[in-house]
C-alpha cells in the first residue's frame, strides 16, 4: 500500500490551481494587486510563481484600481480570453460593485446572448483575525442576489482546486471567495485534473436526525459538532453546499426531507443572508413535513469589531451550532 | 473652412454617408418619438455626427469600441444593421440583442461594438480590457472608449487612464464634450479648462479637437488609432462638440442659454461639411442629394422591419443569464 499523499494548504491548492490552468490554456491570465513575483506572488503567496512561469504578459500585477482591474477582466473575456482577476479582500469587491453587478453579471443577457464574460473574481475574506469592520466580511449574498453571477465557497483544499478549476473554465462570470480561516489548513491533495461541478452540494457526512446545511470555513466546524454529537447519540448530517449560486436545491430539500430538521450555518450576518432563502426553499418544498423550524446560526447583524472578545462572539461558532441542533430535536413534534 | 490636411476623397465621403444617415436617423426616431410611434428612452446625438463619423473611418474593420448610452451614432456608424438596431430600440425579437438589452446596450460583436453602457464612465475600465487582450494574443487590434464630458469626473476614467497608459495598452479614449454632463455645464462640475488636461497627470498625450471638424477629427482619431497600433499606448481626444436636443428626450433643456444654442445650432455641422464638399468640387448636389435618399431609404426600410417584428417570446425571460439556459 502506498503512503497517503501529504497533506497541502488551500494556498498550495489555490497556486497548483491556478498553475495547472495556465498551463493547460493560454488563454487563461491573471490580473491584481501585488500578484506578480515581483511583488512577492500575491500577499499570501496565492499567485507565487506564475508571472515566472507564464510572464509579465499574462500575469500583471495592478495598481489598487479595483474597478480598473475588474473591468479589464471583463474586457479581456469579451475578446475571448479567460480572466482570473483577484481583488485582494471581499470588502473590496464594493469599490468594483458597478463592474460586477452592472457589466460582468448582466453582459451576456443585455446582448442577447452574443457575448459573454468568462471571468473569475477570486477574493478572500473571513472574521475572526483581528482586521476590523472593512476587511472581514462575507458578502456571498450581494452576489447570489444578482441574476447572472455564480459564487463559490470551498471549504477544504482539494475542494478549493476542483472548484476553482471549473470556475476558470466555466463560460460565465464567478465569484470564488476564499475564507482566510482556512488557508493554512492542511487537507488532502486533489486528485490531478479534479473538477467539481457548480451546482452541486456535497454530503460531507451522512446523519439521520438534523440536517446541517453550511459551506466554507463552517464547514469543518458543522463535522467537528457532528462528531461530538455522535458520542451523545445525536445522528447529523452535513451538507457543503459548495456554491451559494446557483444553489443545489435537490440536495438540500433530499437530506431535510430525510432528517425532517434543518440548520443552516454561516458567517455571513444573518438577516437577508443565504439562510434566508435555503429556509425559504426548505419551506416551499416540505411545509408540514419538517419535526421542527428551520434555524439559522450566522454572524450577528453588526459590522466586524475589532476588540477579540466581540468579534468572537460576532461570529458563528460550534457551541451555537451544538445549541441549535440540540434545539431543534427539543422542538415537539406535531 | 476647414485648414487641415485632406484625407482621400472616399474618406471624405465615407464620412459624409456616415453623417447623413446619423442626422437623418435622428430626424426620425425623434419625430416617431414625438409622434407616439415609438416610444422608448432616447438620448439625441443631433449636433454630434462628426465624431463617431470620423473616428469609424479611421478604424479597421475588426477594432473594438465600448460605448455609452448617447452613443447609437456610435453603433451606427460602426455599421451595425440599421434594421436589428431599430428592432432592438423598441424591443423586439430581431433586435441586435433580441430585444433584451434595449438603447442603452447595443452589442454587435461583428461590427466591433462589445458594449455599451449605461452608466457613466464604464466604457473605459472595459476598454483596458480588450486592449490587454489584444496584447495578449497580438491581434493588432485598437479598441475606442467612447464617453462623455461627464464621465471624466468619476473614477472609472482617471482609474482606467492610469492602467492603459501604465501598460501601454492600444486604445483610445475618446470624450465628446458637449459642453452639458446631464443638466450641468460643463464648467460647473469639472475643474479643468479642458478634459484633455487632465492626459498630463496619465502620462498620455491629450488632444482638444473641433469635434465638429470633420477634418480635424479624422485627423486626430487617425493619429491616436495609429499610435495605439504602433503599440505607443493610449490617447485621450477630446472632441468639442455640441448637443442639440438635451440630455434625453423630453428635456426641454431650460439650463441651456437660449441664444448659445440659437449660435451652435446655426452651425450645424452636417449642412456646413455638404456644402464644403460640393464648394471643393468632391461631389455634385445631386451626388449628395442621392446618398442622403439612400439614407432615407434605408431608415425606412429599418422602421418597417422593426414595426412588424414580433416581440420575444416569453421563453426569452430566462435564457442568456448563464450559458448552461442558453437556447
Amino acid at each position: 500500500m502506498s503512503e497517503d499523499p501529504k497533506p497541502i494548504s488551500m494556498v498550495a491548492a489555490l497556486n497548483q490551481a491556478l498553475h495547472d490552468a495556465m498551463g493547460a490554456d493560454p488563454s487563461v491570465v491573471c490580473l491584481g494587486e501585488d500578484l506578480a513575483d515581483r511583488e512577492g506572488g500575491g500577499v499570501f503567496g496565492v499567485t507565487k510563481g506564475l508571472s515566472t512561469a507564464f510572464g509579465d504578459v499574462r500575469v500583471r500585477s495592478t495598481p489598487i484600481s479595483e474597478q480598473a482591474i475588474v473591468g479589464a477582466a471583463i474586457g479581456a473575456s469579451l475578446a475571448g480570453l479567460k480572466p482570473v482577476a483577484e481583488i485582494m479582500l471581499m470588502n473590496f469587491t464594493a469599490v468594483a460593485m458597478d463592474m460586477i453587478v452592472n457589466h460582468a453579471a448582466k453582459l451576456r443577457y443585455m446582448s442577447g446572448g452574443q457575448t459573454h464574460v468568462p471571468l473569475t473574481i477570486r477574493t478572500l475574506t473571513g472574521a475572526g483575525f483581528g482586521i476590523g469592520g472593512q476587511h472581514s466580511d462575507m458578502l456571498e449574498a450581494w452576489f447570489a442576489h444578482t441574476a447572472g453571477l455564480k459564487v463559490v465557497v470551498p471549504s477544504t483544499p482539494a475542494e478549493a482546486y476542483g472548484l476553482l478549476t471549473t470556475c476558470i473554465f466555466d463560460p460565465d462570470p464567478c465569484l470564488f471567495i476564499e475564507p482566510l480561516g482556512l488557508y493554512r489548513v492542511p487537507g488532502p491533495p486533489p486528485p490531478p485534473g479534479y473538477r467539481i461541478p457548480l451546482g452541486q452540494a456535497n454530503v460531507v457526512r451522512p446523519g439521520s436526525q438534523v440536517s446541517v446545511i453550511t459551506y466554507g470555513r463552517q464547514v469543518g466546524d458543522a463535522i467537528a459538532v457532528a462528531e461530538a454529537l455522535e458520542a451523545e447519540g445525536v445522528s447529523v448530517e452535513v451538507v457543503d453546499l459548495r456554491t451559494i449560486s446557483p444553489l443545489d436545491v435537490a440536495t438540500i430539500i433530499a437530506s431535510v426531507r430525510k432528517t425532517g430538521r434543518a440548520v443552516i450555518v454561516h458567517e455571513a450576518v444573518l438577516s437577508f443572508g443565504p439562510g434566508a432563502e435555503i429556509s425559504s426553499q426548505i419551506n416551499e418544498s416540505l411545509f408540514g413535513k419538517l419535526k421542527a423550524p428551520v434555524r439559522r446560526v450566522a454572524s450577528n447583524d453588526s459590522p466586524v469589531p475589532y476588540s477579540k472578545p466581540l468579534e468572537t462572539a460576532f461570529m458563528p461558532s460550534r457551541d451555537r451550532i451544538k445549541d441549535a441542533i440540540l434545539a431543534t430535536l427539543e422542538e415537539p413534534v406535531s | 473652412m476647414y485648414n487641415e490636411a485632406r484625407p482621400s476623397p472616399e474618406i471624405l465621403m465615407t464620412m459624409f454617408r456616415s453623417m447623413a444617415l446619423l442626422k437623418q436617423n435622428d430626424e426620425r426616431f425623434r419625430s416617431l418619438l414625438k409622434a407616439g410611434t415609438l416610444a422608448m428612452p432616447y438620448y439625441s446625438w443631433r449636433g454630434q455626427e462628426v465624431i463617431p463619423s470620423a473616428m469609424s473611418a479611421a478604424l479597421n474593420p475588426d477594432d473594438y469600441v465600448c460605448t455609452i448610452y448617447r452613443g447609437l451614432h456610435d453603433s451606427i456608424a460602426r455599421g451595425v444593421p440599421l434594421k436589428h438596431l431599430w428592432a432592438e430600440l423598441i424591443g423586439r425579437a430581431t433586435g441586435t440583442c433580441k430585444g433584451k438589452g434595449g438603447p442603452m446596450h447595443i452589442t454587435h460583436p461583428a461590427s466591433g461594438v462589445m458594449v455599451t453602457t449605461g452608466i457613466v464612465g464604464s466604457s473605459m475600465p472595459i476598454a483596458n480590457g480588450l486592449g490587454f487582450a489584444s496584447q495578449v494574443l497580438g491581434d493588432g487590434r485598437v479598441t475606442v472608449a467612447m464617453f462623455g464630458d461627464g464621465a471624466s469626473n468619476i473614477g472609472a476614467f482617471h482609474e482606467s487612464l492610469n492602467l492603459a497608459s501604465l501598460w501601454k495598452l492600444p486604445v483610445v479614449f475618446l470624450c465628446s464634450n458637449n459642453g452639458y454632463s446631464e443638466h450641468t455645464k460643463f464648467e460647473h462640475g469639472t475643474t479643468v479648462k479642458n478634459v484633455a488636461d487632465r492626459a498630463v497627470s496619465y502620462s498620455m498625450p491629450g488632444v482638444t479637437v473641433d469635434g465638429n471638424n470633420p477634418l480635424a477629427m479624422y485627423a486626430a482619431a487617425k493619429t491616436a488609432v495609429d499610435r495605439a497600433r504602433a503599440g505607443e499606448g493610449p490617447t485621450l481626444i477630446e472632441a468639442m462638440t455640441f448637443r442639440f436636443f438635451g440630455h434625453v428626450f423630453g428635456d426641454n433643456d431650460f439650463y441651456i442659454d437660449k441664444e448659445e444654442k440659437a449660435q451652435r445650432m446655426a452651425q450645424d455641422p452636417c449642412p456646413a461639411y455638404r456644402s464644403w464638399l460640393i464648394q471643393e468640387g468632391y461631389a455634385q448636389e445631386a451626388e449628395l442629394a442621392a446618398l442622403e435618399a439612400e439614407a432615407e431609404a434605408a431608415i425606412d426600410e429599418a422602421q418597417a422591419f422593426s414595426l412588424e417584428s414580433p416581440f420575444p417570446d416569453l421563453a426569452e425571460l430566462g435564457t442568456d443569464v448563464f450559458a448552461e439556459q442558453a437556447a
